[in-house]
């Protein structure tokens, strides 16, 4: 079953983000407010262990599972999409409290009104690639 | 077992997402969950539409995996990790949320107030979630990923691109939270 690794790392990442109240609205809500350091705290400690594996994968000393060099996709260069996009985005996570992730882990948790959200999210998507060639990147 | 059972602290949670990210590079993929809304427009037909979503969505069904179990994780976190401890929110925001309308903020991981399903029968309460909804899915896919995209893999990665789009979202959510949701609450 190759799948079922995969299986066992979303469960892993569902029970992380509740555990962790990442998926919490509240703690959205706080973090834009900056009442608390508890998201930052999250993000901070988060993206430091990810910079310290990639280092050091990236001396050779950790490989993939196939032997491979770790290898993360670079993106293109840019400023409109990121910055645009970005604060788009960001005007959609503060006011729903959800990022893709938590959308459907809190489906999960018996959010069902998510289901209406990853409806929404999914045909904004669409639009974006309808519109595309259309839009300055 | 109650240190598991209550909310994990942040420097505990932090490492473990890095970790999320570094078990999906380790099988050979990336850790990105907006790629999934990408799919799900592929499967249902929108290739014929636009080139954007002509691929074969089988090559992702592994993040699709991915999905179900962070389905499963949140309901097993729910039903079997957790003692209904509530959220230790700031007091301040707390009580502001309060004056707002927000009846026990904290008391669960969503307010009742924007997700309750008796909501879901008003306009106003449609909107908010569709609005929302849209405004994620489109702009996720136009700054090229998300929170675990941009935030954890591209910030790890040590990537310009990523640098920008995480100051949009903050820019984006600095805006909404500050200035449009005490304008609709």
């Amino acid at each position: 079953m190759k799948f079922l690794k995969f299986l066992f790392v979303g469960i892993f990442f569902g029970i992380v983000l509740v555990k962790s109240e990442a998926v919490s609205w509240f703690r959205i809500y706080e973090m834009f407010r900056f009442q608390s350091f508890h998201m930052y705290g999250i993000i901070g400690t988060a993206v430091a262990s990810g910079i310290l594996f990639l280092q050091i994968a990236k001396k050779g000393h950790i490989k993939s599972i196939k032997g491979a060099d770790i290898f993360v996709p670079k993106k293109d260069n840019g400023l409109i999409r990121y910055i645009v996009g970005g604060i788009i985005f960001g005007f959609g996570w503060a006011l729903i409290g959800a990022c893709p992730g938590p959308m459907y882990i809190l489906l999960g948790t018996g959010v069902w009104s998510m289901i209406v959200v990853i409806a929404a999210a999914t045909l904004g998507t669409f639009i974006y690639g309808v519109l595309k060639n259309k839009l300055p990147h | 077992m109650e240190s598991l059972l209550n909310p994990w602290p942040w420097y505990v949670s932090g490492p473990l997402i890095a970790l999320v990210m570094a078990l999906l590079l380790y099988f050979g993929k990336t850790f990105g969950m907006s790629s999934n809304l990408r799919t799900l427009c592929a499967i249902g037909g929108a290739g014929k539409i636009s080139n954007f979503f002509k691929f074969n969505w089988r090559d992702q069904a592994w993040n699709l995996t991915v999905v179900l179990g962070a389905i499963i994780g949140g309901y097993i976190a729910v039903q079997y990790l957790s003692n209904n401890s509530g959220t230790d929110l700031n007091p301040k925001t707390a009580a502001e949320l309060k004056t707002m309308g927000f009846e026990n903020p904290g008391s669960t991981l969503v307010p009742n107030e924007i997700f309750g399903l008796d909501i879901l029968t008003t306009p106003k309460g449609v909107l908010l979630l569709v609005i929302g909804g849209l405004l994620v899915g489109f702009g996720t896919r136009y700054a090229d990923g998300c929170t675990s995209g941009h935030a954890i893999t591209g910030l790890s990665s040590l990537q310009k691109p990523s640098l920008i789009a995480v100051i949009g979202f903050f820019i984006g959510g600095l805006i909404m939270t500050n200035f449009i949701l005490p304008l609709l609450f």
